[in-house]
């Protein structure tokens, strides 16, 4: 299977030298093509750095992040930016859709940023509503849906562009259980129906769960790492939570 | 402790502050400008002559200066009022560390104070040496001369400039206690988080509001343009509510029909981050509508003012060169009988005068006629055979329903084309010829010559004396006797010298010459001899009806009346804009660290900073340019209204120039804000990037 994305030695470092934080101390891992990976570890772990810096949001001290064989923090500027609405999808904890768009305008913005023709748009997005369910609220307003609506129009934006990988930052974290859990369900269907590659970043041991592997975070090191493999999804849960108890009671909020 | 907090304030919300202090120096710097007039060397210059109006003008200037205080003090509290809201947070903060309301507005009050300061110093500055730039100015309007250039400070002004800001500053001060004081803590900690509730209409609505609102201002436009006749007092107040009324409707209704109309067309909606720009400004306009329309309507007033005042400016000051080409014009009315405008019987002595001439009646006065060249004398008939209503034939009926304030029963000047011709030479105008069956009517008041051209190119003629005449043209020739500062002959006719003008219809004589002077100080000194007592006594005792208008006391009125419209003009022009402008401002950078988040997310799911960029210039572009095409649109049907009422003033005017000089204002100063705005927003929205 193809490697989508590789990270080899990352480092990133913040503060200066009498007063060095090492966010990310020298990570290393690959994710293959249609996979869905979790990433978990307790508040300060650097999970979220790591993530910003797939994401090229952040720049890294060392170290190489390759994606389809391009490696992206050797890009800049502009490059930069056409790389991240063309290769990357992202979801967010806080959703991060437009106030002022309508569900429809929200996810149609993706593409419209990378000039996409108008026609093909409004099958792009109708089609992808049906797949993930929320038809009927694309002429509503953000304020006018629930939480777990929210993000699943925030999963739409980020699915649309056919990206090679989406990233996923705590995206049950502001999510009641019900929600979540039918949030996740459209993950797997993404995932496994649509093929495509999910990097999901959560401290939750319950989402985590929907992941194929689960790489585990402590102090910018990679701790541990399961993978589900045969298991059914109740087996890796308690995988998962032996692991969470192997870290420490830092990470204690895990159901 | 307090002064150091309050200057790291100042210096943190630099950015906030900016426009804030370069719209107050500004102010400060208009208001030096204008009320240190009257020591500018020019003026100076200018107002030996005419000392009266520019007393006047002085004293308007200073009424006027108490509005513009009252505008700028309105300005300087929403502005204020405007910053503090942006920083309830940090006070918050404050008081979550124990400090107490009254310390609070100690803080407020020291940067209050020091802004104070700082933008009554720069003002100031600006002001005295702006101050030289306009006498600069004034000497090139009004032909002063120029020659002996001096730095001018008045200190009248500048303590008037630091007395009336001073006050503002306080009231600024017990407003700002008086807000700090009604705030609540949890309101202030948690006023970052409260973001604006989005109200969105109903685009079905906004599009009807849109066309009643369009419909509303057509009306408008209608009257004052097409059926201008037909306006009284009353029904011009009308327009102009209705005018506001929907001008409030088309802010109030735009953005929903723009985005509707573009909705429509998915090729520009669904192109890059147009969707965006329009549902973003959709969004806002709800909480900008009253402000956008008066800013709308200060712009309107600004373009009107500056325009027409520059225009009276420019049609004086050629007019005069033009419709006063000699020293001196005397007029009496010749055979009088009955009674005088008032009713009362003229006297005996009057009447005995009014049977010589003015020629006689000067060498009755012992008048040197040494002090005279180039004299020419001319005799006006008028007969109630041939009026107003007789020169109409066909059309009389016509006119009568168009114009309805039209005096028809007046008698008509009537001169023979040979007389006129003398004095049209004298003058250095168009003289002319007739066939023995021609007669030819001089008109350079507009509104008149309209009235008259329908008569004459229905080819009407005209009995008198028991002879018919028929038009040589076809529409009024321009021409005048009587010298005047402005285009207000309102009709002359001129008859073959065969015409039997007796003396049983003669009315008015008519002299006009030169003063046998070469430089400027020999023609005053013959003016002085006019004016002078022993004169006026002597013309006194004959009970004279004679009148005179002399090139000089013309100018002098006319470059009065000029100065001070052009001042003040040019004083509350400047005010308008830059209140609207800064007002306008002030909320674009506002509404821009509001939207920080909102552009931080676009850029998240890709956009770059070109596309960003773009996106939050159309949408600052957006608020400064809508108010002003609409003030636009509304100026053309407004000036085009005030050239038509005022038409004595403009008769005759082109108002090129002055339009180019007020664009040229509005795009400097307009303009100015708006690149600061969008420069200051850009940096604003870049501050997170991370």
């Amino acid at each position: 299977m193809d490697t989508v994305l590789e990270v080899k030695n990352l480092e990133k470092y913040y503060g200066n030298k009498s007063n060095l934080t090492k966010a990310i101390d020298d990570i290393s891992f690959k994710v293959d093509e249609g996979e869905f990976v979790g990433i978990m570890g307790a508040s300060g772990s650097g999970k979220t750095t790591l993530l910003n810096t797939i994401s090229t949001i952040d720049r890294v001290t060392a170290g190489n992040i390759i994606i389809k064989g391009k490696d992206i923090t050797k890009l800049k500027g502009n490059h930069l930016n056409k790389f991240r609405r063309e290769e990357l999808g992202f979801i967010f904890q806080d959703f991060n859709l437009l106030d002022t768009l309508t569900s429809y305008e929200n996810i149609a913005l993706a593409l419209t940023i990378q000039k996409e023709s108008p026609k093909e748009i409004e099958e792009k997005v109708k089609d992808i509503a049906k797949k993930l369910e929320i038809e009927d609220i694309l002429n509503k307003y953000p304020y006018q849906i629930s939480g777990g609506q929210k993000q699943r129009v925030a999963s739409a934006r980020a699915i649309i562009t056919n990206p090679k990988i989406v990233l996923a930052d705590e995206p049950t974290g502001a999510l009641d259980s019900k929600s979540a859990k039918k949030l996740l369900e459209n993950f797997e269907y993404l995932n496994k129906e649509l093929r495509a590659t999910i990097l999901m970043v959560t401290h939750d041991a319950f989402t985590a769960s929907y992941a194929d592997r689960i790489l585990f975070i402590k102090d910018g090191k990679i701790f541990n790492e399961i993978i589900k493999g045969k298991d059914s999804r109740k087996e890796f849960f308690e995988k998962i939570i032996e692991v969470v108890t192997l870290l420490g009671g830092e990470l204690n909020d895990v159901i | 402790m307090l002064f150091k907090l309050s200057l790291k304030n100042i210096k943190k919300s630099f950015k906030d502050y900016t426009i804030y202090f370069i719209t107050l120096a500004l102010g400060v710097a208009i208001f030096y400008i204008f009320n240190s007039l009257d020591s500018q060397r020019a003026m100076i210059e200018v107002s030996k002559s005419t000392e009266k109006l520019i007393e006047l003008m002085i004293n308007m200037l200073a009424w006027v200066s108490v509005f513009v205080s009252f505008i700028l003090g309105f300005l300087i509290v929403y502005a204020n009022n405007f910053l503090i809201k942006r920083r309830k947070k940090e006070f918050g903060i404050y008081m979550t560390l124990g400090m107490g309301r009254r310390k609070i507005s100690k803080i407020l009050i020291i940067e209050t104070l020091m802004i104070g300061v700082m933008s009554l110093g720069v003002g100031l500055i600006m002001g005295i040496f702006g101050s030289q730039f306009m006498s600069i100015l004034v000497g090139k309007l009004f032909a002063a001369d120029m020659s002996k250039f001096e730095f001018v400070f008045s200190s009248a002004a500048c303590i008037k400039t630091c007395v009336y800001f001073g006050i503002m500053y306080l009231l600024v001060m017990l407003f700002n206690t008086f807000t700090i004081s009604r705030y609540k803590l949890i309101d202030l900690l948690t006023a970052v988080k409260k973001t604006e509730k989005i109200k969105l209409k109903n685009t079905v609505i906004s599009v009807i509001l849109f066309i009643i609102s369009i419909v509303m201002l057509g009306y408008a436009y209608y009257n004052v343009s097409a059926r201008i006749h037909n306006l009284n007092q009353e029904k011009i107040l009308i327009m102009i509510g209705i005018g506001t009324f929907a001008t409030f409707l088309f802010f109030f209704s735009l953005s929903g029909f723009i985005l509707k109309l573009v909705q429509s067309c998915k090729k520009i909606y669904f192109k890059e981050l147009n969707m965006f720009v329009l549902r973003q400004t959709n969004a806002k306009i709800n909480t900008t509508v009253v402000s956008m329309s008066i800013i709308c309507l200060l712009l309107f007033l600004t373009i009107c003012i500056l325009s027409s005042a520059l225009a009276v400016n420019l049609v004086i000051q050629t007019g005069i060169r033009e419709l006063a080409p000699v020293d001196i014009g005397i007029s009496k009315t010749l055979d009088l009988s009955g009674n005088d405008a008032y009713g009362n019987p003229y006297s005996e002595k009057r009447i005995e005068d009014s049977k010589i001439s003015i020629i006689d009646t000067l060498k009755k006065v012992d008048f040197d006629f040494n002090d005279l060249v180039d004299l020419v004398d001319i005799t006006i008939y008028a007969t109630n055979e041939l009026t107003v209503e007789d020169t109409f034939g066909d059309q009389l009926e016509n006119v009568k329903s168009q114009f309805q304030m039209l005096k028809l029963d007046t008698a008509e000047d009537i001169i023979k084309v040979s007389d006129y011709n003398k004095v049209a030479r004298l003058y250095g105008i168009q003289e002319y010829s007739l066939q023995d069956d021609e007669y030819i009517i001089l008109c350079d008041y507009k509104n008149m010559k309209i009235v008259r051209d329908m008569a004459l190119k229905e080819n009407t003629n005209i009995k008198l004396l028991g002879k018919t005449y028929h038009p040589k043209y076809n529409e009024c020739q321009d021409g005048f006797i009587y010298m005047s500062a402005n285009h207000i002959n309102t009709g002359i006719i001129l008859v073959p010298d065969s015409c039997n003008l007796t003396e049983d219809v003669r009315a008015v004589n008519y002299i006009a010459a030169n003063y046998h002077a070469t430089t400027k100080e020999e023609r005053k000194a013959i003016e002085e001899k006019f004016l002078s007592d022993d004169f006026l006594n002597k013309l006194k005792e004959l009970d004279s009806d004679l009148s005179a208008e002399s090139k000089i006391s013309i100018f002098e009125a006319s470059t009065g009346l000029s100065a001070m419209v052009t001042f003040i003009g040019i004083y509350l022009g400047m005010i308008f804009l830059i209140s609207s402008a800064a007002i306008l401002a002030l909320k674009e950078l506002s509404e821009s660290s509001d939207n920080k988040e909102r552009y931080n997310i676009l850029r998240r799911i890709g956009a770059d900073e070109k596309m960003i960029n773009k996106a939050l210039f159309r949408q600052i572009g957006i608020f400064f340019i809508t108010p002003l095409l609409l003030a636009i649109i509304h100026s053309i049907f407004g000036i085009y209204f005030a050239t038509n009422i005022l038409d004595s003033l403009f008769s005759g005017s082109d108002l090129t120039t002055s339009i180019i000089m007020t664009a040229t204002f509005i795009i400097f100063i307009y303009g100015g804000y708006f690149v600061a705005t969008y420069f200051g927003s850009k940096n604003i929205i870049k501050e997170c990037n991370h």
